[in-house]
């Protein structure tokens, strides 16, 4: 169980960022997060609700705003420049914990459109593309299907063959199985275990332990805005050395 | 947790209802309800009786038969009609080709029109052998459309472009051009009836609807400036009567242009109209971008969208569905609001109605046959609007959630 099956990292380090702050208003969401993240490492961020856990993966592609400090991703600070941000945006896939899929287009439509849009391919090479993801995600027959229709868990996995469709080099997964029915969370996983032993570099903020402790190069936990320990999944799980890390695992473990 | 799958029987569907069933069922369940459908029956029995008396007995319906060309086109030249019925007959044609390329509710609409006049191509009255050629020729057009729908021209973007080309060779053929000798232009004071209270309504609608959708994105917008002008314009225009509007469109404006610029009436107040409904319909879309979730915006921008894709590939097509009922309402207030160009001496169908009752002493009392002529074209298009809508909802409801 405790064996790591992951691709090995890279000593190449591909998104790092440096005493990175954030307000809302008065509320100091993230207090000086530091984290380097190195090329096919699988990252896992767990911590108690309302930590900022999903607002600090959400800055890493600029769908939030940071106030202070350095975000570098693949050789590109995030900055007020536009074309920055938008490049960056096409080597990050996000995978939502509401899926967020486009309801009046089809699951294809879905995949295809960001490579015609974004990348210019033509039609016939993005939904052949679209098709090999979605063999990947292993459901091919709902191609011609609205999200509307499908299930919880069959919407995530388009959801993930969307954000790979962009031929990412780096996936975010922003809590990907708390909206999701029970029995519907071992084939999302599934999915993101075969993505992490492909090579690629994933951030994942999740409550699945089992997931975290066998997929996971590096556990990270959050608390109050900040990177409260972080180690690998042993360590963390076995020797835990913070005080409020123990009294997290003690509670999500519990049951 | 006890599921007896072993002896449960077969739910059976009920039986479908036959006609005497339903009559049971529906209108003669217990006593009082049978009092209420006898009572109803023997009201509408009457009301329906005296209707038909009057519309096919009692009625003079000289004014309307005698004035047919004046409610189609009031004062255009008569040697000049040939290009309103080139128009009629472009339009017979495409309704052929969108039947075949896009059918449903299209398909209604084409089949409608091709045989309200074929039909009266048919009619046994008198009438000159070119109208009635012309009249026939219409039905044939649709399907030779229709063929030519069978053909690879036949593609959806094809057919959507013919209709815009059409719109705009419609206000060509109408208006004429200078200096050619086929084609004179025509004054648009001489433009009335059903003609210009069609042509009010299209030139109003298709430009009011991008219009709208301009200023509801201006209002979202995050520049000041830009944002500032949509909520003034709009709120400016919605706090003002149309009546008003029109006037200021009519009598104000040219007051405010130099000596040698002038602006043609009818163009005046498709202005005013425009920028009248284009406020409202503003509204209307505003409503439908706020109803699309965060999420989707977060999701287009995620996949590396920029954010004009944002919002014509993701956010556009799902607030435009919602609002559709509300669009196309405001779509049919327009058709009618058409009958106030009046004030500004338009001669649209309803002032025609009053120019045909006070043309003849003969006909001074016969307002009911006029008007209620008037409310029956009003209906017949405003029903069309109504029910294509609920059509166009219904089909683009496919996989809601």
């Amino acid at each position: 169980m405790s064996e790591n099956t992951g691709n090995q990292p890279s000593q190449e380090d591909i998104i790092i960022c440096r005493d990175v702050h954030k307000w809302y208003d008065d509320f100091h969401v993230l207090k000086g997060v530091s984290l380097t993240v190195k090329r096919q490492e699988v990252v896992v961020i767990c911590g108690p609700s309302g930590s900022g856990k999903s607002t600090f993966i959400r800055t890493i592609n600029r769908l939030e705003e940071h106030q202070r400090g350095q975000i570098i991703v693949d050789g590109i600070e995030l900055s007020h420049d536009i074309r920055n941000i938008e490049a960056i945006r096409s080597e990050v896939g996000m995978v939502f914990q509401q899926f967020n899929l486009f309801p009046h287009l089809t699951v294809l439509q879905n995949i295809t459109l960001a490579p015609i849009w974004v990348r210019k391919w033509p039609k016939d090479k993005a939904e052949e593309v679209a098709m090999q993801l979605l063999e990947r995600v292993g459901i091919p027959e709902q191609a011609h299907k609205y999200p509307g229709q499908l299930s919880g868990g069959q919407q995530q996995r388009v959801a993930i063959a969307r954000a790979l469709a962009m031929q990412p080099k780096i996936m975010l997964f922003d809590e990907p199985t708390s909206a999701l029915d029970p029995e519907m969370i071992k084939e999302v996983l599934d999915v993101m275990r075969e993505l992490a032993q492909s090579g690629m570099t994933m951030i994942v903020v999740t409550h699945e332990m089992g997931f975290a402790r066998e997929v996971a190069n590096r556990i990270v936990f959050f608390d109050a805005g900040n990177i409260v320990e972080q180690n690998t999944p042993e360590e963390f799980f076995a020797h835990p050395k913070e005080e409020r890390t123990r009294l997290f695992l003690s509670q999500i473990l519990a049951h | 947790m006890s599921v007896n799958t072993t002896t449960a029987e077969e739910v059976r569907p009920p039986s479908p209802p036959g006609p005497i069933r339903w009559l049971k069922k529906n209108l003669f369940s217990n006593w009082y309800n049978s009092l209420l459908t006898v009572i109803s029956g023997v009201i509408v029995f009457f009301a329906l009786k005296a209707v038909i008396l009057w519309v096919f007995f009692e009625a003079n319906w000289d004014p309307v038969t005698h004035s047919l060309k004046l409610f189609a086109v009031g004062q255009y030249p008569p040697d000049q009609l040939w290009r309103v019925g080139t128009i009629v007959c472009m339009v017979s044609f495409l309704f052929g080709v969108s039947w075949k390329v896009w059918g449903g509710t299209v398909r209604t609409f084409a089949l409608a029109i091709a045989l309200v006049l074929g039909v009266a191509g048919l009619l046994p009255v008198s009438m000159g052998l070119g109208l009635r050629l012309w009249f026939l020729s219409n039905p044939l057009l649709t399907a030779i459309g229709y063929q030519v729908g069978r053909t690879p021209v036949g593609k959806s973007k094809w057919v959507a472009l013919g209709w815009v080309v059409s719109f705009f060779l419609t206000i060509i053929l109408l208006t004429g051009i200078e200096g050619l000798p086929w084609l004179p232009p025509v004054k648009s004071g001489l433009w009335g009836g059903l003609l210009l209270t069609f042509l009010l309504a299209m030139v109003g609608i298709a430009a009011s609807f991008p219009i709208g959708v301009a200023l509801a994105l201006g209002r979202q917008s995050s520049l000041p400036v830009v944002k500032a002008f949509c909520v003034l314009f709009i709120e400016l225009v919605r706090g003002v009567p149309l009546v008003t509007v029109l006037f200021m469109a009519s009598i104000i404006l040219p007051l405010f242009l130099p000596e040698d610029v002038r602006i043609d009436r009818v163009l005046r107040a498709m202005m005013g109209m425009t920028l009248f409904a284009a406020a409202y319909m503003a509204e209307n879309v505003r409503g439908g971008l706020q109803a699309i979730p965060k999420g989707q915006v977060e999701a287009a921008k995620a996949v590396g969208l920029n954010g004009f894709q944002t919002m014509a590939l993701i956010v556009l097509p799902q607030a435009l569905r919602l609002v559709i009922p509300a669009i196309v309402g405001q779509f049919i207030a327009l058709f009618m609001d058409t009958t106030l160009a009046v004030i500004v001496g338009l001669m649209e169908l309803l002032a025609v109605g009053r120019a045909v009752l006070e043309s003849n002493v003969e006909w001074k009392l016969l307002n009911m046959e006029v008007y209620i002529f008037i409310a029956a074209i009003f209906w017949i298009f405003n029903y069309s609007m109504s029910y294509a809508s609920r059509r166009l909802e219904a089909a683009l409801g496919v996989g809601k959630r």
